[in-house]
């Protein structure tokens, strides 16, 4: 049962990765991209790490469908509703993947794996964790609050408005002028 | 710890689904029809109005489909499809009492993972029609959801905090004696306020609003049409019948059996959401977008907060 339901979801990851670099719509691209994935999730599922399948599902699905708007917003035709291919450097980019692929594979299929010593652990994704992070947790739990501060700081110089179109010259407006009246009673 | 119910269960929640959506959806109609015209005189013609939402989906089966021009055929019917399966599979994790069809060790997650797949769902519908009104709508959904999506996650990560277990079982294990919705009643507000809205109901039906035509759903006729709206009211049960072992007990209850409280309490949560409907006015959804990252995200991170601080010290 678990042979077969890795190797239905192993054929289709990497059928729909490689379809990702066939269509011609950015849709059925990202969708594409987004099989392959949730079939990723589906694998770590099958090597026992239940959560970490479950977020890969979770995650993927929310940055796929985000993704799905912003490519077909930045594209060059109308949202996005005339059929096209990604310009920039596909056959470059679907060479790059293949050879990363069979470089893994190799990789795979070459290593010497060790034989299982004692028993497999009752929370696998605690042991995963710890052994990722151990004592290194906090770095990243700060690595991730900069590179949240990051991106709305990013976000925030981006914008056109700025605090001084917002709030008046000196900052002192007492309502905030925005094109769009918020919902918090301004 | 919920049990494990037999293997025959698998067959039988979507039956069980379907059946109380198309209840829902009659409720619904009832209220409908008697805000147009008054009251129903019979019982008779209750249930005549009642069985409205079933003879439409009949109708829509046997209609002649309507097809777009350069419509991405595979990408709708996926996107038509994936809604109701999104919700059935949300449900698995359901107990109905103290059983579950499967209690998982992650099923909080689970059931956000399957939440989110409706998500896309919603963008590929509007997408594949190449049709302008259903597209704005599958944008829309997918602009908005993120606003809802973050106060939504965080209400459920409370209540999974506050059992200190993702498994569905234990957080309702956990309501034995207090329910969350008494000690948490902000993260619980927020949880029916986003679930709607998942769930693209009420004053958050924009997406598929009139407003745009119909939105999402505008090109969607036959079986694809019954499809999406049907699999959009499976997804309000099951959110709302979620909220029942995340906050309101689950089970637990005096004196009748577990599945009973279970029937009784999702079937008072999702008369709320439905009746609710008609009470809200239309909200404009940019003020209600800035209230959910101005006030609600913030608001369900400091009832977390508050949680955490319990949990710690218990």
């Amino acid at each position: 049962m678990g042979v077969a339901v890795f190797w239905v979801l192993a054929v289709l990851a990497v059928v729909s990765g490689t379809m990702v670099f066939r269509f011609d719509s950015m849709a059925r691209a990202t969708f594409s991209l987004l099989t392959s994935l949730l079939s990723v999730g589906g694998l770590v599922v099958l090597l026992g790490l239940d959560y970490l399948g479950v977020v890969i599902v979770l995650m993927m699905t929310i940055e796929m469908a985000i993704m799905a708007v912003f490519m077909v917003m930045y594209m060059m035709n109308p949202a996005g509703l005339m059929p096209m291919t990604m310009m920039h450097n596909k056959k470059g980019a679907a060479v790059v993947c293949a050879l990363v692929f069979a470089l893994l594979a190799t990789g795979i299929l070459l290593a010497p794996w060790p034989a299982r010593r004692g028993k497999a652990p009752t929370d696998p994704t605690m042991d995963l964790g710890m052994s990722l992070m151990g004592p290194q947790m906090l770095t990243m739990m700060t690595l991730g609050m900069a590179l949240f501060a990051t991106i709305v700081a990013t976000v925030v110089l981006a914008t056109r408005r700025g605090r001084y179109d917002r709030l008046g010259d000196d900052l002192r407006a007492r309502h905030a002028d925005d094109p769009v009246r918020g919902g918090i009673g301004r | 710890m919920a049990e494990r119910a037999p293997l025959w269960t698998v067959f039988v929640l979507p039956v069980l689904l379907v059946i109380v959506a198309l209840v829902a959806a009659g409720f619904d109609a009832v209220l409908s029809a008697g805000a147009r015209s008054g009251r129903s005189a019979s019982l008779r013609e209750a249930a005549v109005r009642a069985s409205w939402p079933g003879r439409e989906a009949l109708r829509h089966l046997v209609q002649q489909p309507r097809r777009t021009r350069a419509s991405d055929v595979p990408l709708t019917r996926i996107g038509t499809a994936l809604l109701p399966v999104a919700a059935i599979l949300a449900g698995v994790v359901l107990p109905l009492g103290f059983r579950s069809v499967s209690d998982l060790p992650e099923g909080i997650v689970w059931f956000n993972a399957m939440e989110s797949l409706a998500w896309a769902a919603v963008w590929l519908a509007g997408w594949g029609p190449n049709s302008a009104l259903s597209l704005i709508g599958g944008y829309r959904f997918l602009a908005q959801g993120l606003a809802y999506e973050l106060p939504h996650m965080l209400a459920i990560t409370t209540a999974a905090l506050g059992a200190e277990s993702l498994r569905v079982g234990e957080v309702v294990d956990a309501q034995a004696g207090l329910w969350f919705a008494v000690w948490m009643p902000v993260a619980f507000g927020i949880y029916l306020l986003s679930a709607m809205a998942m769930a693209f109901w009420g004053p958050f039906d924009q997406p598929a609003g009139r407003d745009v035509a119909g939105g999402a759903v505008a090109e969607l006729s036959g079986a694809d049409r019954v499809l999406f709206l049907g699999g959009r009211w499976l997804l309000l049960v099951v959110a709302s019948a979620f909220s029942v072992p995340l906050f309101l007990g689950g089970g637990h209850g005096p004196l009748l059996p577990g599945w009973t409280w279970t029937v009784l309490k999702t079937a008072a949560v999702l008369t709320v959401l439905v009746w609710g409907r008609r009470k809200v006015p239309a909200l404009r959804m940019e003020r209600y977008v800035e209230l959910a990252w101005v006030v609600l995200t913030p608001l369900a991170i400091v009832q977390a907060l508050v949680v955490a601080v319990v949990v710690v010290n218990r």
